[in-house]
């Protein structure tokens, strides 16, 4: 692989994840749930509208999660699978989704860790099953015609935006 | 990994500006949040130590236009330079679409580009990707500076080229930032090619858009 893969989410994806979240939230109780990619982009947010940066929380998030990989695998685990990050009043759980997507969950105490963590988990195995099959349709893309799509025959329109 | 979502109507690549210590990655990222209108940006995050030196990276979003209705969202790195923060420095290359090299002009720093730009072909092969073939350009920075060694200089050591084996590849291709120079060419019988590059003087600005504006534009096209 020359580089870092290119994929693609479409609304129906992304329908089909908003569902998994609000699901989610509505058994745990949760304040509101994102969906991150390992890069640092954010792919969705459902539930409260947060006070915060989505943007900047995304990169952050990514960042988070790879140096704790980086200490897992320090002493000899592949790998932390969940993270919790407690607060006085608000608090984080943080889990992988097929080692590409981070699920973020932020609640506070009208709900316990506990169940934050036991529906994560459902969560975590319907969301992967979403990310496969999206992972394998780019990755066929790329092998078919179908390559780019999107931006195809672009060129010119690109040179114009960078005022070429 | 740059990532198109149809949902938000968003192509997301990430953009990562490497190099030595005190060569001026913040310096251009913080320029370019200072320059872009802010409607166009999102948030500056600074993970740096008590004196200012970045710790773990610094992050800006920018938005560099729409295309065919879709918003390019570029989502700019920096990495610390320090040698001893190579665990988090490689952690920033994850999912890079294009890297930008910013090597300090200054003929005592030539050891430090070096090492630098050896680090990043070591922690870019780690993840399996190949400098070679992902957008990547130059900024020699600095060029203000006195003690600034000359262009072909700092070309020679740290942009000497690497070889051209794709055939359909094999033709002079000039370089369209300096005329008269060429990014494809053969020379003493092998083709080689050499990564695009940009003089700059961070701190007042020269040379910062004009670096990102190249980089962004190779990345997208190749995905065009």
């Amino acid at each position: 692989m020359p580089g870092a893969a290119t994929w693609s989410l479409d609304e129906g994806d992304y329908q089909r994840i908003s569902e998994h979240l609000n699901e989610l939230l509505k058994e745990s109780n949760a304040r509101c749930a994102l969906l991150v990619d390992r890069a640092g982009q954010l792919l969705a947010s459902v539930g409260e509208q947060m006070q915060f940066d989505p943007t900047a929380f995304a990169s952050l998030t990514a960042a988070d999660f790879s140096a704790n990989d980086q200490l897992a695998q320090m002493l000899g685990e592949p790998e932390f699978a969940s993270l919790f990050h407690q607060g006085e009043k608000e608090s984080m759980y943080l889990a992988d989704v097929a080692r590409r997507v981070i699920l973020v969950v932020l609640f506070d105490d009208r709900t316990t860790v506990g169940m934050v963590r036991l529906r994560v988990k459902q969560t975590v195995s319907d969301l992967a099953a979403v990310f496969e099959e999206m992972f394998s349709r780019s990755a066929s893309d790329d092998l078919g015609t179908q390559k780019g799509g999107l931006l195809d025959g672009a060129d010119d329109e690109i040179d114009k935006l960078f005022g070429d | 990994m740059s990532m198109i979502n149809y949902a938000s109507r968003e192509i997301n690549c990430k953009l990562v500006y490497y190099g030595p210590g005190l060569g001026g990655r913040t310096t251009n990222i913080e320029l370019i949040y200072g320059k872009v209108a802010p409607d166009t940006r999102g948030k500056m995050v600074s993970l740096a130590t008590e004196t200012e030196r970045t710790l773990f990276f610094d992050f800006l979003p920018v938005d560099l236009g729409t295309i065919r209705g879709f918003k390019t969202r570029f989502h700019l790195y920096t990495v610390p330079g320090q040698v001893y923060y190579n665990a988090s420095r490689k952690l920033i290359l994850k999912g890079v679409d294009g890297v930008v090299f910013v090597a300090d002009s200054q003929l005592e720093r030539s050891e430090a580009n070096v090492e630098s730009m050896q680090n990043l072909y070591d922690n870019m092969a780690e993840y399996g990707y190949d400098l070679t073939k992902i957008p990547f350009v130059i900024q020699y920075n600095k060029r203000d500076l006195p003690n600034a060694a000359p262009i072909e200089q700092l070309q020679e050591q740290l942009n000497p080229g690497w070889p051209v084996e794709d055939l359909a590849k094999q033709q002079e291709t000039p370089d369209p930032y300096h005329p008269g120079e060429m990014l494809i060419e053969q020379v003493d019988g092998m083709w080689i090619e050499r990564a695009p590059y940009f003089e700059s003087v961070a701190v007042t600005g020269d040379g910062v858009f004009e670096t990102l504006k190249a980089l962004a534009k190779v990345v997208l096209k190749t995905l065009s």
